[in-house]
């Protein structure tokens, strides 16, 4: 640990070293815009100020929603991939290939289209929200099955020998060794969502990219507006890169100490 | 305590690695010993609720277990079992090792628990230790808290399987002391082991297990001086080769 504390950088260090990156990223930005002679002017999203901030909620609500959901249908399959019944075990394995195999833009299409009518779901919320956590739910579970496999089953046998109940086992000793272990890649899954569900736009779910598209349609400012949409993600994918990097620090065992019982 | 294996039998994918074992004595410290792969492990395992046996009983104190999981649950809770090693929860101190148990199996409450913990820890030298997590720890300290933790529910009998095989001599002397001085205050215990000179002077009787059959047991001051059977003969003989 000292040696790590050793290495650890200065202050100073950090901020010329934030600084540099920051004049040559700013610096390749303004040079790659000067030189198409573009000019950019971003008064021109003010008008439309309120329907972005709908869409930008509801681009927060469906990531939301479609966690939630994606990570109740990853750990369901996670477990099932591994069931005792080679039935259950072949359904989690074929959704998970299937849904990894294809394109988002295919299964939105496939589902809404398809399986949606079918099924009479016609709520293109629900549908949006349903969709991206099918297409979700197959890394999540991947994820999840990964985690699992990775805890070393003495820990189980420890758990057992001192008499814990099964659902103990799964409360004190599977969920908090599984959370430390998945919580980056869960983190990484999330932002992913938040960006995929740009992709429901296809299906005219008013969502940011769908919001941008229809002001594009209007006041014809593509770069302008694009540009923005990005910063706004990026702004929703780093607070949740932010807020992991806290929650890590909690569930990791190495940081805490004596919080748990 | 009154132990009592009524034809034990256990085989893994259609190899038989106990064969009807059977055995009955007033155990105070039992020493198993016998060459790697006999079953001893597995017979440990057994006797701690953590594995069924495919026939036959056991008997504690006359008391027939029950091989239903809710009753082992129960049985499991006054058998304490020490592994070989990694035998604490790796994302918890050691104090929370301790209090684990109590509060989860035992349902005491948080601030007994704490005390119990504390003063286990405190005995056995081990308070600088109570907040560290396993990773942070020697070997000799993780088993000593292991030790510690099965030990605090106050089981009926301590089970151990070569806790001392993954550590240094130095450790491994840690440990013994650790054993020893729990054996005389009247833990019993029953401990698998190649520590041939603890099974010698510290305990009290020696099963010797080989072949996944018991080939001898008694006393174990009469085993060591006159083996009967040429099995126990022979890997005395080898055991004893490199001894100084
Ligand atoms: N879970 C298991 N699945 C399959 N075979 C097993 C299992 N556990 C043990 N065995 C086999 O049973 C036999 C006895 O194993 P056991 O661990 O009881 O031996 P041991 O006497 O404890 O040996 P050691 O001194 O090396 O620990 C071995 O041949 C082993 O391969
Ligand atoms: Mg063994």
């Amino acid at each position: 640990m000292t040696e790590l504390e050793n290495k650890k950088p200065t202050t100073l260090n950090k901020i010329l070293s934030g600084l540099f990156v920051a004049t040559i990223l700013v610096g390749f930005l303004w040079l790659s815009i000067r030189s198409i002679g573009l000019e950019l002017d971003f008064s021109t999203l003010l008008p439309y100020k309120q329907r972005l901030w709908q869409g930008f909620v509801m681009t927060i609500i469906i990531s939301v929603g479609s966690l939630i959901v994606s990570l109740f249908i990853g750990s369901i399959t996670a477990i099932g991939q591994n069931a005792r019944i080679l039935a259950i075990s072949y359904l989690c394995k074929t959704y998970v290939q299937i849904i990894r195999g294809t394109p988002l833009l295919v299964q939105i299409y496939f589902f809404y289209y398809i399986i949606g009518t079918a099924w009479g779901i016609d709520n293109r919320y629900v549908a949006g929200i349903l969709i991206l956590s099918i297409f979700e739910g197959a890394y999540i579970s991947e994820i999840v099955r990964g985690g699992l496999e990775s805890i070393d089953h003495q820990q189980y046998e420890i758990a057992k020998a001192i008499g814990l109940t099964p659902i103990k086992t799964l409360q004190f000793v599977t969920l908090p060794i599984l959370l430390s272990r998945i919580l980056p890649a869960l983190a990484g899954q999330f932002a992913s969502i938040i960006k995929d569900s740009s992709l429901l736009s296809v299906i005219a779910v008013i969502e940011l990219t769908q919001t941008i598209q229809e002001i594009s349609a209007d006041n014809f400012r593509m770069f302008e507006n694009y540009i923005f949409v990005g910063l706004l993600y990026f702004i929703l994918t780093f607070s949740v890169s932010m807020i992991s990097g806290v929650l890590e620090r909690r569930y990791n065992h190495e940081y805490r100490t004596n919080k748990y019982l | 305590m009154n132990i009592e294996l009524i034809n034990i039998c256990k085989s893994f994918a259609g190899k038989l690695v106990l064969q009807d074992i059977s055995f009955q004595e007033e155990v105070h410290s039992i020493a198993v010993i016998g060459p790697s792969g006999g079953g001893k492990s597995t017979l440990l395992r057994v006797i701690g609720g953590l594995l069924n046996p495919d026939s036959g009983e056991i008997k504690i104190d006359g008391i027939k277990i029950d091989f239903n999981e809710k009753a082992l649950q129960l049985y499991r809770r006054n058998i304490g079992f020490v592994f070989q090693a990694k035998g604490l929860f790796e994302h918890l101190t050691g104090m929370e090792n301790m209090m684990l148990p109590l509060i989860h199996s035992f349902g005491m409450n948080k601030y007994d628990a704490e005390k119990a913990g504390d003063d286990l820890l405190k005995r056995f030298g081990l308070s600088d230790e109570k907040n560290k997590y396993p990773y942070q720890l020697s070997g000799g300290q993780q088993q000593r808290i292991a030790i510690a933790r099965a030990i605090a529910v106050k089981p009926k009998l301590l089970l151990l399987d070569e806790p001392t095989s993954a550590l240094d001599p130095e450790y491994t002397a840690e440990v013994l002391d650790m054993l020893g001085e729990l054996q005389n205050e009247g833990l019993k215990t029953i401990i698998v082991t190649h520590e041939m000179g603890f099974a010698k002077n510290a305990c009290e009787k020696v099963m010797f297990l080989v072949n996944n059959q018991i080939i001898e047991s008694g006393k174990s001051n009469e085993i060591f001086n006159a083996p009967k059977s040429p099995e126990l003969m022979a890997f005395l003989n080898k055991i004893l080769e490199w001894k100084v």
